[in-house]
């Protein structure tokens, strides 16, 4: 019992540590390779400033991103001039001035370019685009033989391929193609052009040439940050080391850099640590080059552990509230107990992911409430069925003894019934419980949060260590729900239930 | 006072109870005996109403048993069976009390009322305290048995409250029994499959067999007026039975 109650206390002391130490400045970013890398480079940049910094790695899209930014919740984060101007200010001006005059009045701004875009490109194998003599776009034009694979999505787009093909009078067609399957069409020849993002992390690795967009058809997709216009005051410092970072970055680099991270299973820490000290000159603590443990008690970690309480906690009472009445219900009318115990079997059937899967549409949202929904569905079986179990398995001479000294209904649930059903709906609210544990882990691919939320990046990653910080943290709750529920079986039960 | 009218019951097609007419006097202890699956405890059990009858009627206290009115009139009976029926996760004082607290009766007089019932069946007062597990069995048929008192009801019915002890323990348990019935002198009724229990502890016996009542009588009566060949078979058994085990205990 002490045990337990040092570890939450030192739960709690470790929470008021993180709020104690002065403001954060918060970096956000996208769910794709490149975000994840520039955030990280952004954090160590800002981290070996001397500023206390948090990476929100993997927020989500850009509407997501921008409000967190708007309402504070981060400070700032990396996109592109492009995607701010045409998803955010709506509008085709992708310079800078022009997107600040569009950002300002929100208290926001865009600046330090990095010195890369990253827009749709067009690329050719570089040996095919030798031989043929092609650099720019407009060089396609004579060669109408060529074949074309392009992504469903460019076929479509009006700023895709019509145009495209309109502008620089292009006499080919093309044929869609998944963009994954187009690298491998590519390679051996089978087509000979295909569209890009023009710092994928495949450019190198397949050879191909990124043509040049010479009549400028392609909106600018310059990399930048966007940030919260009272950032350089609050932060003097960790702005002064991000300004070092304006036009640091080629397409070259940042290729390289992608395929690090998704070619060669590089985690993005380790990536962007590369480029910092190669770059910069000074060695700042990766978070893979710090101790382990420090990773697992890093700066989201009471963060994540109060989200993944949450998580199962609240799906728990719920499951506790419903399932133990159906359990009532199951044991004490036989058509119902067929039924309701097929029902949630049915449930616990259902993959997880299928299941999250399937709730988002039904409810029309991410995040908690499918996860909550999720987590509560699975935790029915246990408690629904030990709750009916135990109440059957009461002897049927006590039952009667119960019915023969007067007790009405009610009562002899309430006094007799589920006292002595108590150890099994308990055991079967336990082996919910830590269930609940280890599936919520899962609600992070829903963007719930929790040491899911490790797990999923880790596997995004390729980052064992990452991974393993979210799943330990994990097992070990699973431990520490299962001490608890046996130290409240010790209170709850009656001392004549356990002879 | 028990009335039964045309009793009778089936279970699962096959007829446990013929149709019955008894009538249980006040303040008289009567014993039903026969072999097992004679209906004896079906009888019993169609009385509290745990089980419902086919056909016919049961009256308490002059009042016929419905579903309506089961609640109530079980308050009026005490009820003891073969392995006490003690609720485990209580202690044996809160399953004595139970039905009293329950009823929000004012504690100093259940108190009162538990010490002297503890007391009447002769158990140490520490024994209340302590869960059914930590109790031997013939304590725990005592506290049954203060249970089924507790509210006292002028009806107590009790279903093989000695088979479930050893020899010693029920012959001191048979003492007190008897000694109780006199000095609560209530409507008792009790279901055993043992003779010499029966004639200690019967004011009248009621010896059943395959559902319907073959005699009812002292043990004189059935000894020297049996109703059928049936009654002498059946006395003569149980005294081979003492015997051997007599002779069984002195060769032991």
């Amino acid at each position: 019992m002490t045990r337990a109650l040092y570890i939450s206390l030192a739960l709690v002391m470790m929470c008021c540590a993180h709020r104690a130490l002065g403001e954060d400045l918060v970096i956000g970013s996208k769910r794709f390779t490149e975000s994840y890398i520039l955030g990280e480079i952004a954090t160590q940049i800002v981290r070996s400033a001397g500023q206390t910094t948090v990476h929100r790695q993997g927020m989500g899209n850009t509407a997501i991103l921008f409000e967190a930014l708007k309402t504070g919740q981060i400070h700032l984060y990396p996109d592109y001039s492009g995607t701010v101007a045409r998803e955010l200010l709506h509008s085709d001006a992708t310079d800078l001035d022009a997107l600040n005059r569009g950002l300002r009045p929100l208290g926001l701004a865009a600046g330090l370019p990095l010195g890369f875009e990253n827009t749709y490109a067009l690329a050719m194998r570089e040996e095919r685009a030798n031989a043929l003599g092609i650099s720019r776009i407009s060089d396609l034009a004579p060669h109408a033989e060529l074949r074309l694979g392009l992504s469903h999505e460019f076929l479509q787009r009006s700023d895709g391929w019509p145009g495209l093909r309109a502008r620089y009078a292009l006499p080919q067609r093309a044929v869609g193609l998944d963009h994954g399957l187009a690298y491998e069409a590519i390679a051996p020849g089978q087509i000979d052009v295909m569209d890009i993002y023009s710092t994928d992390a495949k450019i190198g690795r397949y050879h191909l040439r990124v043509l040049v967009d010479d009549k400028n058809y392609f909106p600018r997709y310059d990399a930048v940050f966007v940030y919260r216009l009272d950032v350089p005051r609050r932060f003097p410092l960790a702005w002064a080391a991000l300004t070092k970072l304006e036009n640091s970055i080629d397409a070259q680099s940042m290729i390289a850099m992608n395929a690090k991270a998704e070619l060669e299973g590089q985690s993005f820490a380790d990536v962007a640590q590369a480029f910092v000290s190669a770059r910069f000159g000074h060695a700042t603590a990766s978070s893979t080059g710090a101790v382990w443990w420090r990773r697992v008690f890093g700066d989201d970690f009471a963060r994540l552990t109060v989200q993944h309480l949450l998580l199962v906690a609240v799906s728990l009472a719920l499951a506790v509230l419903i399932g133990v009445p159906l359990g009532i219900w199951a044991a004490r009318n036989e058509a119902a107990n067929q039924a309701i115990l097929a029902g949630v079997g049915v449930i616990q059937t259902v993959p997880a992911l299928a299941l999250l899967a399937f709730l988002i549409p039904v409810l029309g949202r991410i995040g908690i409430i499918p996860a909550l929904v999720a987590l509560f569905l699975y935790a029915l079986l246990p408690i629904v069925r030990n709750t009916q179990s135990g109440l059957r398995d009461i002897a049927p001479s006590l039952r009667e003894s119960a019915i023969a000294l007067g007790l009405p209904d009610f009562a002899r649930l309430r006094l007799i019934e589920l006292p002595l059903a108590a150890r099994a709906i308990l055991s079967g609210i336990k082996t919910a419980a830590v269930i609940s544990v280890g599936t919520a882990t899962i609600a992070a691919f829903i963007g719930a949060g929790g040491y899911g939320e490790r797990i999923v990046t880790g596997l995004a990653l390729n980052d064992h260590a990452l991974l393993l910080a979210g799943a330990l943290p994990a097992a070990l709750l699973a431990l520490l729900v299962q001490l608890l529920f046996d130290l409240l079986d010790r209170w709850l039960i009656s001392p004549g239930l356990r002879r | 006072m028990i009335e039964i009218e045309a009793l009778s019951k089936s279970i699962q097609g096959k007829c446990v109870l013929a149709p019955i007419t008894l009538r249980f006097a006040p303040h008289r202890t009567t014993v039903i005996i026969g072999p097992s699956g004679c209906g004896k405890t079906t009888l019993l059990r169609l009385i509290l109403g745990l089980s419902v009858p086919d056909r016919g009627r049961v009256s308490l206290q002059g009042e016929q048993l419905a579903a309506t009115n089961a609640q109530r009139l079980r308050s009026q009976v005490g009820y003891v069976v073969q392995d006490g029926g003690l609720f485990p996760h209580l202690t044996a004082r809160r399953n004595v009390e139970l039905m009293a607290a329950y009823l929000r009766r004012p504690a100093d007089q259940v108190h009162t009322r538990c010490a002297a019932l503890a007391e009447l069946v002769k158990l140490p007062l520490d024994r209340l305290e302590r869960y059914p597990s930590q109790l031997s069995g013939g304590e725990r048929q005592r506290v049954a048995l203060m249970r089924a008192l507790m509210l006292d009801p002028p009806v107590l019915l009790l279903d093989e409250p000695l088979a479930a002890l050893d020899p010693l323990t029920r012959h001191a348990l048979q003492t007190d029994l008897a000694q109780i019935f006199a000095r609560l002198s209530k409507t008792v009724v009790l279901v055993t499959h043992d003779l010499h229990e029966a004639a200690y502890l019967g004011d009248e016996i009621l010896l059943m067999r395959a559902g319907r009542v073959v005699q009812r009588g002292t043990l004189d009566d059935l000894l020297e007026r049996p109703a059928e060949p049936f009654v002498t078979d059946f006395i003569r058994a149980q005294r081979a039975d003492a015997r051997l085990s007599a002779t069984r205990s002195r060769l032991g």
